[in-house]
This record gives structure tokens, sequence and C-alpha cells, in this order.
């Protein structure tokens, strides 16, 4: 059967603590074993001589457009993204059209992945009916058919009491709730972070209460129920203050940082230039760093992207009717190198952990190491490859990325899924 | 790229000086009427107006006609727009037809930069949304030059709603390149806490007897309904704590002038014994308002030069 052989990189596991050059051996699409000098007979051969070779990515924030969306992206075009970015497994939300609400679109979208994408695809089911926050959702059936955790991403959860149940369910599910923490009466209208660049672009603002005041919310309502509460792309200052308090509490609440919020703040917005809008929102530079002090703290547990395609005609207007969303999967380990591990706000093996056994654990898959008989899924990436991205290049089927034309020292080389090389630069 | 007039932030001194004094030469001789120039023969403007205007587009419109130039009005009820066409299709369209500048007014805060970035032919910003207004800064400062010798040193309260104002923010930046010691005013959710940083110079009070002291210059603004999203003030409350009245002059220099962009609500924000006393310039801002119209298109236009046309 199929062998792979990656030579001579620098391995880092953080599951087990594996730090040190060496081979990776995987067969019939598991990991065989991770030692020096390795030579299986009849195997192809990586060599990975100077680059980093982890355990396969995870991003467990994505949106891949797939049911309903299709001309933004389907699953097919951002796993091939996910792919070129490094990562081997990600976790579409559910706001597709339909809704991934029932079984039947959660079903829909493994056996569409099952079929067109070269990465694992783990959907997240919607907490909602519709994600409307009314009644909650198929989240048991959803469960069965393969969703790992419930959002209704781009939309909170805006009933306490909505929440609490569906939380009290997941809890029975043993699924983690993840939010997307916005009072949406503190943000109305709001189309950028609250401060002094609004204010001067006459833009309204997204203040950073309005994520605050709902991260404090279900963090009370995390220690009510006993759920696993996740914080999706974290943004605030005061939100990652919380987090960190709940986590001293010993609460299972955990969170995720995207690379945008770790690269920018809201004055490196060109003036009314939409791809730097996102929800949340690029926030002010204290609250950048809070967010880079938090990955590097603890108080952060993921980096996530939150891939947001949007075609060009949509994001062709006037700022303020420009849908809220930014590209994210191939140029994710560029920025985390950049913004976190080239300056030395955390090591490489936290960067790793950061998109390995941090989600992994949070969502309960069995991905992200290296250990005899797991998945066969690496991601060689390297410190100090010199490349631009250019987002005309891009395999997504969108182009709304802040980041084109940016240089990047370091970023993915390769990535292999079940043994298999699906992308190489 | 197109240099049009996008805002008073990116300008220096130096060029509003420039346009200031310029103005004062297209200013009409008392009692007579602008004077007809030919400088911007040949040359044609588009006035496309995406919200309701009467007093900026007619100012314009006679700006460029008293220049030479051909002017066109296009409002966004009779365009494409209402047929679904993009903005950036409507002004690639409009384009097109080769005028030599497009004055545009949009609900959009930044609706113009965007356009600029995709478009060869230069933008006069005529208002974006809630972000600047840069020609009513221009008049506003011309008007109250023709006061007094400088800017310098003046105080100048803008009172009223900062927050949804674009005549507040150009005016802000311009006063604040003069050095300008300048007052905001208004209800504190009308009055954003980050405004005194956007340029030097600047104080905020909600405080209506504590702006008005001693200022040289009052401005009112408009309370702007249609761009709040929320219940606000009942009109009879915010008369009572913002609305300038007769008595607040007493509390400003002697000499201190009332202004008003327009359109103007007597008995909302302004009494109408203070909308008409001796100290109400605002028809002089009507005025000067085509002054300092002609003094932009020129510039914006003067140095673009056509192939066979007469360099002026």
């Amino acid at each position: 059967m199929a062998r792979l052989l990656i030579k001579n990189g620098r391995v880092i596991d953080p599951a087990s603590g594996y730090d040190g050059v060496a081979d990776v051996w995987i067969e019939d699409g598991m990991i065989k074993g991770v030692g020096v000098g390795l030579r299986p007979a009849g195997s192809d051969v990586f060599d990975a001589t100077g680059l980093i070779v982890a355990p396969g990515f995870i991003d467990m924030h994505v949106h891949l457009r797939e049911p309903g969306f299709e001309h933004a992206e389907t699953i097919e075009s951002g796993s091939r993204a996910a792919a070129a970015g490094g990562f081997t497994s990600i976790c579409p939300m559910p706001n597709t059209k339909p809704v991934n609400d029932n079984a039947t679109v959660t079903s829909y979208m493994i056996e569409k992945a099952r079929r067109h994408a070269v990465v694992n695809v783990y959907p997240i089911g919607a907490i909602t009916k519709a994600s409307l926050g009314e009644e909650l959702a198929a989240i048991g059936s959803m469960k069965q058919a393969g969703a790992v955790a419930i959002s209704d991403d781009g939309r909170p959860v805006m009933n306490a009491r909505v929440m609490r149940r569906a939380m009290e369910f997941a809890r029975s599910l043993g699924m983690p709730v993840i939010n997307h923490c916005e009072d949406l009466h503190l943000s109305a209208g709001g189309d950028m972070h609250e401060g002094a660049e609004s204010v001067r672009l006459g833009l309204r603002g997204i203040p950073g209460c309005s994520e605050d005041v709902m991260v404090a919310r279900d963090i009370l309502l995390a220690e009510v129920t006993g759920a696993r509460y996740h914080v999706a792309h974290i943004s605030s200052r005061h939100s990652v203050e919380m987090v960190k308090f709940a986590k001293s509490r010993g609460l299972a609440v955990t969170a995720e940082a995207t690379p945008h919020h770790l690269a920018l703040a809201d004055r490196d917005m060109k003036p009314y230039d939409s791809n730097y809008k996102m929800k949340p929102p690029l926030r002010a530079p204290r609250d950048v760093s809070a967010v880079l002090e938090g990955v590097a703290n603890g108080a952060i547990d993921a980096i996530a992207t939150d891939h947001a395609p949007h075609p060009g005609s949509e994001k062709m207007q006037e700022f303020e009717s420009c849908p809220f969303g930014i590209l994210g999967l191939e140029t994710a380990i560029g920025v985390t190198l950049e913004q976190m591990v080239h300056p030395g706000v955390i090591g490489v093996t936290r960067m790793v952990q950061l998109f390995t056994t941090g989600p992994a654990r949070i969502l309960g898959i069995d991905r992200g190491t290296l250990a005899k008989g797991a998945a066969g899924d690496v991601t060689i990436f390297s410190m100090d490859r010199e490349w631009t991205y250019d987002v005309n290049k891009s395999f997504s089927k969108s182009r709304n990325s802040p980041f084109d034309g940016k240089s990047f020292k370091g970023g993915p080389v390769a990535t292999v899924v079940a043994g298999e090389v699906v992308w190489k630069v | 790229m197109a240099q049009g007039l996008l805002g008073i932030e990116s300008l220096s001194r130096e060029e509003i000086q420039e346009i200031l004094d310029r103005a004062r030469d297209f200013q009409p001789r008392e009692g007579q009427s602008f004077r007809k120039y030919d400088l911007l023969r040949d040359r044609m403007v588009v006035n496309l107006f995406f919200e309701a205007s009467t007093r900026t587009r007619t100012s314009f419109e006679i700006a460029a006609k008293r220049l030479g130039a051909d002017a066109v009005s296009i409002t966004a009820q009779a365009s494409s727009v209402s047929k679904g066409e993009s903005l950036v299709d409507t002004l690639n369209t409009l384009g097109a037809m080769r005028p030599d500048a497009i004055i545009m007014r949009h609900a959009a805060s930044g609706a113009p930069h965007f356009l600029q970035r995709h478009l060869g032919i230069p933008i006069i910003n005529a208002g974006d949304g809630t972000h600047e207004h840069p020609t009513q800064a221009l008049l506003d400062a011309r008007t109250i030059l023709d006061r007094g010798a400088k800017l310098e040193g003046l105080r100048v309260a803008i009172i009223g709603d900062i927050a949804h104002s674009r005549v507040a923010r150009s005016n802000v930046y311009l006063l604040s390149k003069f050095g300008v010691d300048i007052v905001l005013c208004g209800p504190a959710s009308l009055l954003p806490e980050p405004l005194k940083e956007i340029a030097p110079g600047v104080t905020l009070t909600t405080n209506m007897d504590e702006a008005i002291r001693n200022a040289d210059v009052i401005m009112m603004l408009r309370v702007q309904l249609e761009r709040q999203h929320e219940p606000g003030f009942s009109a009879s409350e915010y008369f009572q704590f913002y609305g300038l009245r007769l008595e607040h002059l007493k509390l400003a220099r002697p000499d201190a002038i009332v202004m008003h962009p327009g359109p103007i609500n007597r008995g909302r924000e302004i009494s109408s014994e203070a909308a008409d006393s001796q100290r109400s310039v605002i028809l002089n801002q009507v005025e000067n308002g085509i002054a300092v119209r002609m003094a932009v298109l020129e510039r914006v236009l003067a140095v673009r030069k056509k192939d066979g046309a007469t360099a002026h």
C-alpha cells in the first residue's frame, strides 16, 4: 500500500512533546512512525530538510459557502485554499443556504466533502433553526451526522435563555458551543470598530463593549450549565481578560483569535477599503496587543481564520454596503509567523499547538498529533521562505484579502492529508 | 491619480489658503451679481447628487457656469441608480461621457474616495455621508475671514449633532490647520469622545453656555434625523438645551457671528430671532459658497488641459 516518507525535517509534535530532526513515515493513510533514519522500502519520499514538519493544521472556523452561495466559494475550492494554506482539516460554519441546522444539510456537506474536498471537513451545526436565535436546531441529529460543534456564527444568540438551553443540551451531547459575540443592539449599523478612526472616517462604530457584554453573559451561562463554551474570533481586550478569568475559575471556556486580529488595527485600514471590513472589526491597537498577549499567555487556545469569501461584485460597493468578512486560509501561517513567532511573542512549538492540539481539544476530534496510528495528516512549512501573496492566484473563488501583495517570510510548503500530498508550493 | 477634492483633511494649510484667496477674487461687488468668466470654456462638469440638496447643487452649478463651463445635473432618482445599477457602473458610464470632473454627493461615507480609486476623472466631494463636506468648510472659512483678518487665535464653537455632521468634520480639519481653538458641543450621544483625537485644538463640552462663552464664531448644525438610527431627544428638549437663542449671544464676544450651513430648522436648533439677527451671516455663507466653489472648480479643472483647448 501507499507509503510516504517525509524525510529529515524538524518534527514538532506538541501532543507528544517531540521536537527534533526526524523522518515521518505514513502508511495506508496513517502515521506509522516518527524516528531518525527511517527507510521503509518502496515509499515516496518528501525531502523536508530545513522545514518544519507538524501535525496537520486545523482551522476550526471557515465559511465554505456551500450549499447556497457557490459563486463565492465551494467545499472543493475552499478545501483547496485550505490545503494551500497548510490546513488539513477545516470546520465550515453553518451560515449556508439553507442553514446547516439539520442532519440533512450536515450529511450533504460531508458527502460533498468526501467526493470533492482535498482536506478533512468537519461541519459545525447551527445552534438555532435558521440561526434565527429562537428555537433550538436539530442539534442531536446533526451530531450523529458528523457535526463537531454548534454555532450561529455570523449572528450571535441574542436571547440568553435560548443560549442557556443550547448550552445545557450541548453539554449532554458533549459538544462545544461556539458563539459569535456581538450584542446587536450595541453594534447596530456599525461598519468598523468604534473609536477615533470611525469618528474620523464618519463610519458608524461597532463598540468593543458589544463583544464584551456577550462574552460576559456567556461565561456566566457556561458556569451555570457546565457547558464547553468557545468564543469565536475574540478581538477586544476586555473579552480576552474575561476568558482568562473564566479559565482561572476552572470553567471549560476557550477562545480563538484570527490572524487578521493579530496583525491589523483599525488605523491600518486603507480608507473605505472593504477588504478590511469584517466582524468583529479590526480594533484599537491596545486590543490587538491584548489578543497577542492572550495567545502568548494561554487565554486564547487556537488560531482560526474566519475565512469568509465574498465575490468582487459584493465587495465593490460603498463601504457601508459591503458585506463583512475576508479570506484567511492561505495567509494564516505567514501572518502568524510574522506577528507572533518572528518577533518572539511565542515560539514555533506554541504556534503549532495553536493550529493543532488547541483546536483538536476544543472540538474533541482525533487529529492534531503525529502519534502512531493517528491520521496521516501533516503540515510542512518553512520559517524563512520568502514569498508574496497574490490573491489573484488564490484557490478561493473570491478575492477579498487585505494581504494581497504582501510579502512574507515563512509559509506553508506542502500539505499532506491521509498520506497524500494534496498541495505543495 | 486624478486630482479632485475629496476632503479637507488631506489638504495643506497653504492649499487651503490659496483657495480662500482665490475665492475672494470671485466675490461679487456690492449690489452686483457674480461676474461671468471664460476661464473654464470647453470644460464640462457633472453634478451627481445621490442625496437631496438645493443649495450645494445649485451653488456648484452656478459656479461652473460663471466660469464658462458646461454643467449637467443629475439626481439619483432620475438616474439608473433607481434601476439597480451599482455605483461603480453608474460612474463608469458617466465617465465614458468624458466630463472633466464629477461633483458628487452621496449618503455613504467614503463613497467618492472608493470611486476615485476606480475612476480617472477627478471627483469633487459635495458631501459624503457623515464624513466630509469640504466646500462647506471652505466657504465657512471665507465667511469668517470676511469679518476679520485671520483665523489664528479665534474661538469657534460648533454646536449640535456633531456625530452625524460632515460639516463639523470638514470645519474641524480646516480650522485646526489654522490654529483655531475649536469647541464642539452637543448632547453626549451626538458627541463621541474620540472627536478630540481627530485634530489638534479640539475640546468637547455638553454645556452650551460653556461652548459659547467668549466664542468669536458660533456655528450651529442641523439635527440630522435622517442619519440617526435610534430615538434621540424630543424636539422641545433639544431646543431647550442646544437651541441657539438671542440670550446666548451675550456670552460670546461682542462681535461674534452666527453661522449655519443650512437648511435651518427654526425653533429646533436655532430661534428665528437668532437666525435673523444682525449677528447672523447665514446668507453671506450662501453667497460665499459660489465664490469658493468657483475657486475649487478652477483649481481642479484649469490644470487639466484638453488637446486643442487653450491653456489658461
